[in-house]
């Protein structure tokens, strides 16, 4: 019912590129989230499927139709929007049952399907309210329950909890993923939030310079990223990148290593550093070590109980096997 | 404590001086007879020059004419400004400019509108309405003799249609991207999204339109004056012609003052019930 094909899809603004060219499947009931830094073309990929861009160049197509050229409306999408995009003079019944008062669906049966909506989001006793009455979480559940009532054929989702605070984020995430084993639909969810990538994606498409980096699993970029960027990307905190010495040794210009993949020791170890600040999480400690060598601090995951202070000597040895080499053009070597 | 108005109020002071001195003159004018032409007749005339102003048809006639005016200025100027700035809101080629150029005529001063509608365009030998008509092969029409009213409601409303669409411009700017663009996914046309949406979202510019420009419309002068002056009989005659006829026509000063309260009496029965049903629907939300 709702898988989307993208052939060789193109975009610029005037005479900017935004897209270079982008080939991408999405199979039906997947959820495919789009994550980038800013300006790497990811809401507009978001938008070109939507149809609210033209497309300079290819085609999209919706199972094996060709949909390139149809008005947003037509396409049985629905977009969930960053600032949710309420209509601010209609209640919140008014609001869901928009999109079928557009269709021209009777009435009743608009009553019966925005309650319907409204059970599923616990949003019932709200829905004589204003958006402006709301709250930011309840906003965003009216956004999306405006797009549940179509029942599209995909969900489109451009940031939609950047604007909430960070406990409501986490709610919201699980929310939504709920809703996508209830529902089955394909969802399309673009972030700039690594974390929420991994979360909640079961297929993760990174973007930069609106150029497709990597396509895969979450476990799978995280295990094999193909390049420097993804590498760096993915991952909280970042992988530490060196070079020099410690990269030919691996017959590599950059070698990779996750901070939670370097142990530490007071007595021996690979690589001699000085600890710098260290972040306490409780459950985990993050040191910057200043190793030997190497211009950046490498960031390293201990436990949360390690006793370190400023200034200290300490030795850190990568696991071997969890290094990741590049070459000279940033490409994973394997 | 002792309330000392003149040192700790002084603005309302001046505010009170500058607003009731001239109410009270004219009040004091209204009530006594003061004919110019006629310095002998004088004393006190009580209700004299009210009711002679009230049973005067002229009165009637002028009443009617106003709110025709008031009517129809606001009426023309709101639909054909929303539709205007809606045109303008979408991606036109040269819109900026465009722009430009619909706001002009509101730089153009009454006097000089008026006489370039009645000169220029409106002539019912030389005028541009009539070599158009004259293309068709239809008579010319004498605007100002045939339609008077309908002539002065055209002038003021093209003066003033650049207000209306300013502000509504300015209105729409706030809407966001993203309702549009949401209402566009939720498969709202032109039709649609202009009613149910743009219109609620400019609703309380329309209601300050409409506002302003009943303070404005009540006392029209300029456009009558170089056009109609009054006429013909009294078919453009309103409220404010009708108090300039009495005093520097008829040189009746205690009759004009009669009808300068009267017409604020008429402006404030406007204001209680109009500009207080938009100005609750202003401050609703």
């Amino acid at each position: 019912m709702g898988s989307i094909n993208l052939v060789g899809v193109s975009k610029s603004f005037g005479d900017v590129l935004v897209i270079p060219s982008v080939d991408l499947e999405v199979n039906e009931g997947e959820f495919v989230v789009f994550v980038g830094p800013s300006g790497s073309g990811k809401s507009t990929l978001l938008r070109l499927i939507a149809g609210l861009e033209e497309v300079s160049k290819g085609r999209i197509e919706f199972n094996g139709q060709d949909m390139t050229n149809l008005a947003p409306a037509k396409r049985g999408l629905a977009m969930v929007f960053q600032s949710y995009a309420l209509y601010p003079h209609m209640s919140v019944r008014e609001n869901i049952g928009f999109p079928l008062k557009m269709a021209g669906m009777p009435k009743s049966e608009i009553a019966a399907k925005v309650q319907e909506a409204a059970k599923i989001l616990n949003l019932s006793e709200y829905l004589e309210r204003k958006p402006r009455q709301l709250s930011g979480g309840q906003r965003q559940r009216v956004a999306i329950g405006r797009a549940i009532v179509r029942q599209p054929k995909a969900f489109l989702f451009d940031e939609p909890l950047s604007n909430l605070d960070a406990a409501l984020r986490i709610n919201m995430r699980l929310e939504i993923m709920e809703l996508h084993q209830q529902l089955k639909t394909t969802m399309i969810y673009v972030t700039h939030d690594q974390v929420e990538a991994m979360t909640m994606a079961d297929k993760i498409v990174v973007l930069d310079h609106g150029n497709i980096e990597q396509v895969g699993s979450p476990l799978d970029l995280y295990r094999a990223p193909d390049n420097l960027f993804v590498a760096g990307f993915i991952g909280a905190p970042k992988m530490n990148f060196l070079t020099g010495g410690e990269a030919s040794r691996h017959n590599a210009t950059t070698i990779g290593v996750r901070p939670e993949h370097v142990q530490i020791s007071k007595s021996s170890g690979l690589w001699t550093g000085k600890v710098g600040v260290s972040e306490h999480l409780g459950s985990d400690t993050f040191l910057h070590v200043n190793v030997e060598g190497q211009q950046a601090p490498l960031t390293v995951r201990t436990d949360g109980e390690v006793q370190l202070n400023y200034g200290e000597t300490i030795y850190l040895s990568p696991e071997e096997d969890k290094v990741h080499k590049f070459d000279n053009n940033g490409k994973a070597i394997r | 404590m002792k309330l000392r108005v003149l040192s700790d109020y002084p603005a309302i002071v001046v505010l009170f001086i500058w607003m009731l001195g001239p109410l009270i003159a004219t009040i004091y004018y209204s009530l006594i007879r003061y004919n110019l032409l006629n310095p002998r007749i004088k004393g006190f005339a009580g209700i004299e020059n009210y009711e002679f102003l009230l049973t005067d048809f002229v009165f009637t006639d002028s009443i009617y004419n106003s709110i025709q005016l008031l009517g129809s200025i606001i009426g023309i100027t709101v639909v054909l400004g929303l539709l205007i700035s809606y045109l303008l809101d979408q991606d036109l080629y040269g819109g900026r400019l465009l722009q430009l150029v619909i706001i002009s005529p509101f730089f153009v001063m009454p006097t000089v509108s008026a006489l370039i509608w009645k000169n220029l365009l409106m002539h019912p030998v030389n005028g541009y309405f009539t070599y158009l008509l004259g293309l068709f092969g239809l008579p010319p029409i004498d605007w100002f003799a045939d339609i008077p009213l309908g002539s002065i409601i055209i002038i003021v409303s093209w003066n003033w249609l650049p207000f209306a669409v300013l502000v509504f411009i300015t209105a729409q700017q706030s809407m966001s991207l993203e309702i549009k663009e949401a209402s566009k996914m939720d498969g709202a046309g032109h039709l649609a999204f202009f009613f149910q949406i743009y219109l609620p979202h400019l609703g309380k510019a329309i209601g300050a339109v409409v506002m302003i420009q009943m303070i404005f419309h009540l006392n029209i002068f300029a456009e009558i004056f170089t056009t109609t002056t009054g006429g013909p009989g009294t078919q453009t005659t309103n409220l404010a012609f009708l108090v300039y006829r009495k005093a520097l026509l008829d040189f009746d000063i205690g009759g004009a003052s009669a009808g300068g309260i009267i017409s604020i009496v008429f402006a404030n029965i406007v204001a209680i019930f109009l500009l207080r049903m938009i100005a609750k629907n202003m401050n609703s939300d």
